[in-house]
């Protein structure tokens, strides 16, 4: 069907030799000679005043060279919602008060991680405690204790999006419910924890990084902001990553109190959280209590939806102001909505914070949608996919002042699904259901809280005098597979192959800005920017050859399979490297680069273009115990045109099992703030037996912002897993939830309600 | 009080002094360097650690590097012959059957110990055999696949070389 070379086939990951022979160095890999390692003391409480710290008897621990509070650092205070300062909350150590169970007091560099732990022990701090605020809907009374004294009633963002005449909609609809749910948070549990190297140098003043991060750009400025730096003397350099899923994107007290035991010790320290550490004190998914009216007409068109929703914010912002708005928006896709109100207001508590997760926004008001509307359809006899259906988004739709559609595939996915389970699972078994969720997500977005003045991403391609290539991009691979789909585009454009570019990735010092690797970013942003890179070099190759041709004008050159040539006249033309020899030698040696930039523009407030689809999964509900069993599931998604169908397949399945576990088994359990399960013995994670068959089926689609039509695939397919799983179980014994993460004893409690209801019903 | 440990690592013989309570990963990692295999969860419940002990799969970090001793041990450094990928890397390479990479060398790891045992696995045997390796990334089924196309893979080269 295409043209293309690379494009949509199936390329082997540019870094799978590497991985698959544990060559692939991470951070957490790292050492440096004279190396020290450091480690966090952190508070026990989840609100107190600090009253003092002795460090005296940890200092005459031997080994120990540095200890540090609040007091040592330069008190610079951070945060990703850059351009609002009051939103900068977030520092290196507490002083004056420590505001969730894990927050660190106290840094310590020693010779060993176990002299360093030794030391924790050994540093004594007095703190009077303080009532303290859990809960969000608790959080906002005017009575409730202040986490931040500056935000009243605790309010820590808020967000209103409105458009039609929400009020006189609802007066013509010939149906409306209202259904409140409770979302819990999940943890991104990432294989890899956080990890910080950071060597600072006496001489020049300046910093270098190694860390686990999403993106670079946003450590460096966290790290320029925590420190009172200047950017520039920073540099944060990207190895491989194990795992981000919106956990790494904030800079955290584990890479900025590295730097500072650096400075102080004058040698490199490395600070490692261990498993325990990530679950209590790294970010997780955002929490929300949420309220949505919906008004239909008889035939189950929508006509007003209004939703309102309290998020559990935790103690700092990080990327929880984001999710506010994106929850707001995405409860509407991929739905026309008429009529629309939203109020979301993000509530400081004392607890570690929340912020962004895989779907951030989306996850949990798509579960909150998409099993609301399933029992709309029940109420108004009509199908679950047929409902979907009428409300379908189509191309180029708008929602007024706030986001456009262009490409748009999602009623071609839900009549595939129709056509697919009909012939697949025609016949279900006693207590077995089938559950539909539709889904959607921004490819990137169009925001810049981080206030950065540079593109969002940039890329700069390097021709060698062998026609091999160096790209040069801050993109962030951290498994998602965008290094492969960096050299692809790059590939594409100049007619070479994948083997013949060397990526220089994830480098602030060498490399352009590009914002990193969140809100499905990478494959639409950078890789208009490589795309524009690598044919502003092509450009020049073009006009190379056209002079060795001496044509006329008016005729048009190609460049493909390592050959230039007439479009109309194959035959004519030259090979690719002689071209590359001619281009430098003639032009007295000039380098032969391309540098590409790409920043959305007049394309709404949220993302300049939306991957979406519908997900069925089949399950089986066991009656006595509640246990429900994952059998099978379908994915049908609009991708734009797929860059790595490989890589797109691998990303639907990382994410269908991340909305499941939301779904199914992955909660976070909290007493009085304290986490009671930080531990893979006690999270529960989907696992190998648990993961049913993904059939994934590709809708087409050309996304003209996109490069060569490109949209998301990482992130939409993470929101349907939970919701898809509650209809089916709704579907096969009639249970109703108004939460996820359904347990065996909320499955059985269910199904007594829907029993009791249905007696009384007789 | 360090105690000797002599064991082989990937084929060659090492002669060293550890201190009682180290653990086996901690030898490999920080003593020999082999940084292929992970630490991840700090309580035995992930398995990104696991290597081959006398050709059985065991969790690097919790056993005892003590225990290992006059042991054969092999880790995913390992695992290629040379230049020449393994069945099971070049497998998992063209399955897609990994993303970060991170869990990567544990399931190798054990997806070998599983094929040496059971050269044709079912899809249901592998997932009972790698059942406590977690993976964030993957759904697990195209690391299935992966493992099932090396057994394949192994089976022809098996036949093969039987021919010659």
């Amino acid at each position: 069907m295409s043209e293309y070379s690379v494009i949509g086939k199936p390329i082997k990951n540019v870094d799978g030799v590497a991985k698959v022979t544990g060559e692939a160095v991470y951070a957490f890999d790292m050492t440096l000679p004279n190396m020290l390692y450091g480690k966090l003391l952190r508070s026990p409480h989840p609100h107190a005043k600090i009253i003092s710290i002795d460090t005296t008897e940890a200092q005459k621990l031997p080994g120990v060279k540095a200890i540090i509070t609040g007091k040592d650092t330069p008190g610079g205070k951070w945060g990703l919602w850059r351009r609002y300062p009051e939103l900068c909350d977030q520092t290196a150590l507490a002083t004056e008060k420590v505001r969730y169970i894990g927050e660190p007091v106290a840094a310590v560099a020693a010779t060993s991680i176990d002299i360093a732990e030794r030391a924790l022990d050994l540093i004594q701090v007095e703190y009077e405690p303080l009532p303290a605020v859990f809960d969000p809907l608790e959080a906002i009374k005017d009575d409730a204790p202040l986490v931040h004294e500056d935000f009243e009633n605790n309010i820590n963002a808020t967000r209103h999006i409105e458009w039609g005449n929400v009020d006189e909609a609802f007066k013509a609809a010939d149906y409306i419910r209202e259904d409140r749910f409770t979302l819990s948070s999940q943890h991104h549990a990432p294989m890899e924890v956080h990890n910080a190297l950071a060597s600072y140098d006496k001489g020049t003043g300046r910093l270098t990084v190694w860390a686990s991060t999403q993106s670079p750009y946003f450590l460096q400025l966290g790290l320029a902001d925590a420190l009172k730096m200047r950017e520039g003397d920073i540099r944060v350099i990207k190895p491989h990553v194990g795992g981000g899923f919106g956990g790494k994107n904030s800079t955290m007290p584990e890479s900025v109190n590295a730097a500072l035991l650096s400075k102080k010790t004058g040698r490199p320290v490395k600070i490692v959280y261990n498993r325990e550490e990530e679950f209590i004190a790294t970010e997780h998914r955002t929490a929300m209590n949420l309220a949505i009216k919906i008004g239909l007409k008889k035939d189950g068109t929508i006509l007003a939806k209004e939703v309102k929703i309290i998020t559990d914010g935790g103690a700092y912002t990080g990327l929880g102001a984001t999710t506010l708005y994106l929850a707001g928006t995405f409860i509407t896709f991929p739905y026309k909505t008429p009529n629309y109100r939203y109020d979301g207001f993000r509530t400081y508590t004392n607890t570690m914070w929340s912020s962004s997760m895989r779907g951030f926004g989306a996850v949990s008001t798509v579960y909150a949608a998409e099993t609301q509307l399933d029992r709309a359809a029940h109420d108004l006899g009509i199908d679950p996919l047929e409902i979907r259906r009428r409300n379908a988004m189509t191309p180029g739709y708008e929602a007024p002042g706030q986001y456009k559609v262009e490409s748009c595939g999602i009623l071609e996915c839900i009549d595939k699904m129709k056509e697919r389970v009909k012939e697949k699972w025609p016949k279900l078994e006693k207590d077995e259901g089938i559950g539909f969720a539709t889904f959607a997500y921004m490819s990137g977005g169009i925001f810049n809280w981080i206030d950065t003045p540079y593109a969002f991403s940039g890329a700069m391609v390097k021709v060698n005098i062998d026609g091999t290539v160096d790209l040069f991009t801050q993109a962030s691979d951290i498994g998602q597979g965008s290094n492969t789909v960096a050299a692809m585009i790059c590939a594409e454009v100049l007619g070479i192959d994948v083997e013949d570019i060397r990526l220089h990735l994830g480098d602030t010092a060498i490399t352009l800005t590009d914002l990193g690797a969140w809100g499905s970013r990478e494959t639409l942003m950078n890789g208009n920017a490589i795309k524009a890179a690598a044919e502003e070099v092509k450009k020049k190759l073009i006009s190379v050859a056209r002079m060795k041709l001496g044509e006329n004008i008016v005729y048009d050159l190609v460049v493909k399979n390592k050959r230039i040539y007439l479009e109309l006249r194959p035959e004519r033309g030259f090979s690719y490297y002689d071209i590359v020899r001619d281009a430098i030698k003639e032009n007295d040696g000039e380098p032969l680069i391309g540098i590409g930039h790409y920043t959305p523009h007049n394309k709404g407030m949220i993302s300049p273009a939306y991957g979406m689809g519908i997900q069925a999964v089949r399950a089986k509900v066991d009656r006595e115990t509640g246990h429900i069993e994952l059998r099978d599931v379908i994915v049908v998604h609009d991708c734009g045109q797929t860059i790595n169908p490989l890589g797109a397949r691998g990303q639907v399945e990382g994410s269908t099992q991340m909305g499941l576990g939301f779904g199914l088994c992955e909660e976070i359990l909290m007493d009085n703030g304290l986490i009671i399960n930080p531990s893979f013995v006690d999270y529960k994670l989907i696992r190998f037996r648990d993961m049913p068959p993904i059939e994934l089926i590709d809708v087409p689609t050309y996304d003209p912002e996109g490069p060569f039509g490109a949209k998301e695939a990482a992130e939409a397919t993470a929101s349907p897993g939970a919701a898809a799983l509650a209809n089916a179980v709704y579907h096969a014994v009639g249970a109703e939830f108004d939460t996820n993460v359904l347990r065996p004893e909320k499955v059985l409690k269910a199904i007594r309600e829907k029993e009791k209801k249905d007696r009384a019903g007789k | 009080m360090k105690k000797e440990l002599k064991f082989k690592v990937n084929g060659e013989d090492y002669d060293l002094w550890v201190e009682p309570k180290t653990l086996l990963v901690q030898v490999l990692r920080d003593e020999l360097g082999l940084k292929g295999t992970k630490w991840a969860c700090d309580s035995g419940a992930c398995c990104a650690c696991t290597v081959m002990v006398d050709g059985r799969a065991v969790k690097s970090c919790s056993i005892l590097a003590l225990q290992v001793n006059g042991k054969e041990v092999m880790t995913v450094e390992g695992l290629a012959n040379g230049p020449e990928l393994h069945p099971l890397q070049q497998a998992f390479i063209d399955n897609w059957a990994f993303q970060c990479g991170f869990c990567t060398s544990g399931q190798l790891m054990a997806a070998k110990a599983l094929l040496d045992e059971n050269p044709d696995p079912t899809i249901d045997e592998i997932k009972i055999a790698m059942d406590g390796h977690l993976c964030r990334c993957t759904g697990y089924n195209m690391i299935s696949e992966a493992i099932q196309d090396a057994a394949k893979r192994l089976q022809a080269q098996k036949q093969q070389e039987g021919g010659k």
